[in-house]
């Protein structure tokens, strides 16, 4: 019951992308066409889950029993910059096709404060690490659901007739606007 | 050019907010308050000037290869600086800002800036930079969290001048999203004149 509770909270109620604004900037680069999306999903996904994995255990395997949770910043964000290089090499040498499709939102992923988000979020949480790994896992469904509406949304919009005012970037954003009103509803099922 | 224009470009031609869209979780996700946004713009701008100041004194000892996560290592030292000054000194602050203090670390405007300008650029210029950069986030920060505050709870700085409400969602994530897409379109306005 509570993981279905994690789940829930996690893609719907507290939606990481429309209700705590982390990871908008990959949110709103990629978001143009709805394949890039689904990449981009599948990237953060992946990286997500290990990142969280390998934080978590770092947290209560070193940083806690040292008393030294001062270096959980610096430590975290090398640990995950150093993650998704080393997921590119292997990639690239065990499955080429994947490497292909996720290869250029790697990268990218370093900055995404998602990432780095959902590592802290677990710790604060106090979360263990099965529900760690729920947790990162339907952060990353939640994120993927934003995006892919979102870019969805997107796609239609290049074919309306928008002021020219608000055209490109504010439209996106008072879209993104309305799609976080929409999952507000959400809020009071769990 | 010269340092007054490397200075002036942060706050209109290139914020990093409205113009280059970086930085745009914090300026999202923390200005339901005019005060909160100006925190978070402050205590971006402390990293962002020591990170510029720092990257361009060691830029020369740094090799091509791992510059990035040196950049990365000088940016989170900060943060953690940042982060324990503010938990020691201004709690209250800190538990509203949250998550989003370590979060600084991967704000792509302290990054970009350290990779774009500080790691070819004099310190001087890079310091110059810096402050400019810091000091438009933190404009457009306090000004996104202005409207906010006004529109949603009817006060500014935390001093109530009407009576009433106000627009609750504007206060809500909704409204930060609303809000910056309109302050944008404002901004291309401003460019353009």
């Amino acid at each position: 019951m509570d993981y279905i509770i994690i789940v829930v909270s996690a893609i719907f109620i507290n939606n990481i992308l429309l209700a705590q604004f982390l990871g908008v900037c990959p949110f709103l680069g990629v978001s143009n066409k709805l394949s890039t999306s689904f990449g981009m999903t599948g990237a953060v996904m992946f990286v997500m889950t290990l990142a969280t994995i390998v934080t978590y255990l770092i947290n209560h395997y070193i940083l806690s029993p040292y008393n030294i949770g001062f270096l959980q910043t610096i430590s975290y964000i090398l640990v995950i910059a150093s993650l998704v290089q080393m997921v590119e090499i292997i990639l690239k040498k065990v499955s080429p096709a994947l490497f292909q499709a996720l290869g250029v939102y790697l990268p990218l992923i370093t900055t995404n404060c998602a990432i780095l988000g959902v590592a802290i979020l677990v710790i604060q949480k106090e979360y263990n690490l099965i529900e760690s790994v729920v947790f990162a896992v339907s952060n990353a469904i939640g994120f993927g659901l934003a995006l892919v509406l979102f870019a969805g949304i997107r796609e239609h919009m290049d074919l309306a007739e928008i002021p020219a005012g608000i055209r490109g970037v504010p439209a996106a954003l008072i879209v993104a606007g309305l799609l976080s009103l929409a999952f507000m509803g959400f809020t009071g099922i769990v | 050019m010269s340092q007054w224009k490397n200075f002036a470009k942060g706050f209109v031609k290139e914020n990093p907010v409205f113009v280059l869209l970086l930085g745009l979780c914090p300026a999202l996700g923390v200005t339901s308050t005019a005060i909160n946004g100006m925190a978070m713009g402050l205590a971006t701008l402390f990293v962002l000037l020591m990170s510029n100041m720092v990257v361009s004194l060691i830029k020369n000892f740094i090799p091509e290869k791992v510059r990035i996560p040196s950049f990365i290592v000088v940016i989170a030292t900060f943060v953690t600086v940042v982060d324990l000054v503010m938990a020691g000194y201004a709690p209250a602050v800190h538990e509203q800002l949250g998550l989003f203090i370590p979060l600084i670390v991967v704000n792509c405007i302290v990054l970009g800036r350290a990779e774009a300008f500080a790691s070819r650029k004099s310190f001087m210029s890079s310091m110059i930079d810096g402050l400019g950069m810091g000091l438009g986030f933190t404009f457009a920060l306090t000004l996104l969290g202005s409207v906010r505050e006004i529109l949603g709870s009817l006060s500014i700085f935390g001093f109530k001048f009407m009576e009433g409400d106000g627009i609750l969602v504007f206060i809500l994530p909704p409204g930060a999203f609303i809000a910056l897409g309109y302050l944008i379109a404002l901004m291309n306005k401003f460019k353009k004149a």
